[in-house]
């Protein structure tokens, strides 16, 4: 993307004054999107009583931060932390994956049928996932798979779904753009599909598996409706439905846990953002990629 | 392959091996072998099972009972619920489709402009689409707390009695807020950047020679070039809005007795929350995936009507690009 090439807008004006146009708008965007995150943060380290003052404080009157070490003592945070991280570690790393080899065989091979899969794939892309809710809590019931990490891992292994379908697509066009020339050459050398996969195709796409595995972590950090449906013990939860059972427990056992709910929301919050800053053009670049493509 | 081939015959290899041809695809679907058992597994098996189920009456325990259509007219003539929840989540979408494409179209193009320090407000803008949605709802949640919120009081300050936000009267729109922020610096916002940097340079500078002023540019030249990824948003956001459930599930608290006995009672019973209120928590599972094939078939016409009408896209002949 190349900066600075938009249409000389408003070219009459003085340029501070132009510039200060623009910065106006788009500074109170900033407050508007940003703004939600900052009281978050700020009410999380208040107490039970401050948190609810009527006027509200901005700042802390005592930055309380044994919120953050009672968040990990009233529930089981913990489990819950190392649940979302093993999900997402296994799932990032397998759906990227996985999504490579689909990739591989779409973009090189010949096939009968090839078109006819690809139009699936891309089918699976709109299909809503609702639709299958119901069996898939069935299959995985009688896969005895229910409050284990299994549902939440396994079909990643295979790139299914809507995300996988998403990610296979974003490979897809990144393996195409490899010259065939390279394969022909390592083929007259007598290598076979897999070493050219290893050694050829996946170098040359790194930067588009970065960008698949940045997306492949955010989904399954943030995944939300299959844990609630798959995991109904305690033990077994990930963050999010955690921080769900958290609310509700709040609410029903009318003490008020505000204050750590939002030490919660931004403890959950913050693998993702920080991810975010630093794969930030990456996740831009896949989000480009998908909708150009369309 | 464990084709044995006697070592004298290399003149006649046809007969003995495999064509390249043959080869490739065998390798092919050795590829593709992974997704293809995970689709029939995962995808295509629990498709045609919730097919047959939604013939059925199923409590989850047992053997589904074959009941024929009577799912389908319960729904449809039945049941009271059914089209009040159909009707919330067209409300919902139509304030809110409309809503992320402007917002979005115009953040990018406030972003287009040589603007300073431009990358961190697109940082910024983007922050909320990488949140957990749980979070969100409970920071929102919080935020609009009709006695204690954030909002309440900044609005009492400057005179106006700001609204019981997550009331029956006030849910929607407060969900259509609360999603709006969501979505809009996102996806949609760069991928409407990128199509504004894709717009050649020279068409402007003929424009203004010819000219034409801001708005005439604006709507002659940038909106038809950028119609094709306007066209993509739209599909994009429209069938997200349909499927709304994480963020209008947060906010209704009330597991006993299902999901509506929460104090925000059926205002936020949208379409996927009243399948998932079925499913699991009456364990209906016959009238739900009843629901969830109607459902899908309500996308596909969407779907498919949208790309009937989608004449107004524009593309420039650019294929192969990117």
């Amino acid at each position: 993307m190349s900066a600075a090439k938009a249409p000389p807008a408003g070219a009459g004006y003085h340029p501070l004054l132009r510039q200060l146009g623009l910065q106006i708008p788009a500074f109170l965007c900033a407050i508007f999107f940003v703004g939600p995150f900052l009281w978050t943060v700020l009410s999380s380290f208040k107490t039970v009583q401050e948190i609810g003052a009527q006027p509200p404080t901005w700042l802390p009157e005592v930055w309380q931060w044994q919120n953050y070490l009672l968040v990990w003592t009233t529930q089981p945070f913990g489990l819950w932390t190392l649940n979302s991280v093993l999900v997402s570690v296994v799932s990032t790393i397998g759906l990227t994956f996985a999504s490579a080899v689909t990739a591989y065989a779409f973009a090189r091979f010949r096939f009968p049928l090839r078109n006819v899969f690809f139009i699936i794939l891309l089918s699976t892309l709109i299909l809503p996932r609702e639709v299958t809710l119901v069996p898939l809590f069935l299959l995985f019931r009688d896969l005895k798979w229910l409050n284990t990490l299994l549902p939440l891992t396994v079909p990643n292994l295979l790139a299914v779904g809507g995300n996988g379908a998403f990610l296979v697509f974003l490979l897809r066009q990144a393996i195409m753009t490899i010259p065939r020339d390279y394969d022909e050459a390592a083929k007259v050398d007598g290598a076979n599909s897999a070493w050219i996969f290893f050694h050829i195709i996946l170098p040359l796409i790194s930067s588009a598996l970065v960008t698949a595995a940045v997306f492949a972590f955010l989904f399954n950090w943030n995944e939300f409706l299959y844990p609630l449906i798959f995991l109904s013990d305690k033990e077994s939860y990930t963050l999010p439905v955690g921080l769900r059972f958290f609310q509700t427990f709040g609410a029903e056992s009318k003490v008020s846990y505000e204050h750590l709910l939002m030490a919660a929301s931004t403890l959950a919050s913050l693998p993702p953002v920080l991810l975010f800053f630093i794969g930030q053009r990456y996740l831009v670049q896949g989000a480009v990629m998908s909708g150009l493509k369309s | 392959m464990t084709v044995t081939i006697p070592a004298s015959t290399p003149a006649r290899p046809s007969r003995f091996r495999l064509s390249s041809r043959t080869r490739e695809a065998i390798d092919g679907y050795l590829w593709l072998s992974p997704w293809l058992a995970g689709f029939l597994i995962f995808t295509l098996g629990p498709l045609a099972r919730s097919l047959y189920l939604s013939f059925t009456s199923y409590h989850a325990m047992g053997s589904p009972e074959w009941i024929g259509w009577q799912n389908y007219v319960v729904a449809f003539t039945g049941d009271g619920q059914f089209w009040p929840s159909l009707g919330r989540t067209f409300y919902y979408s139509v304030l809110l489709v409309p809503a992320v494409i402007c917002g979005a179209l115009i953040l990018a193009l406030l972003l287009n402009q040589p603007l300073r320090a431009g990358s961190l407000y697109r940082t910024a803008y983007f922050l909320p689409y990488v949140t957990p949605v749980v979070a969100i709802a409970l920071i929102w949640g919080w935020i609009l707390h009709p006695q204690l919120g954030i909002a309440n009081y900044l609005l009492s300050q400057i005179g106006i009695e700001g609204p019981a936000w997550l009331s029956p009267r006030w849910a929607i729109p407060t969900l259509v807020m609360m999603s709006f922020w969501m979505l809009v610096g996102g996806s949609r916002m760069v991928v409407f950047l990128a199509a504004l940097r894709n717009v050649p340079q020279e068409l402007y500078e003929a424009a203004r020679i010819d000219g034409a002023g801001k708005w005439h540019s604006f709507r002659y030249i940038t909106l038809p070039l950028i119609s094709p990824a306007i066209f993509f948003n739209l599909i994009v956001t429209l069938i997200a809005a349909l499927k709304v459930f994480d963020i209008a599930y947060m906010l209704m608290i009330g597991n006993q007795g299902g999901i509506a006995s929460g104090s925000a009672g059926f205002s936020l019973y949208f379409y996927v929350v009243k399948l998932f209120d079925h499913a699991f928590s009456f364990f209906e599972m016959g009238y739900a995936s009843a629901m969830a094939w109607i459902f899908l078939v309500i996308l596909l016409c969407i779907t498919a009507l949208q790309f009937r009408w989608s004449s107004w896209v524009y593309y420039a002949g650019e294929e192969g690009e990117g």
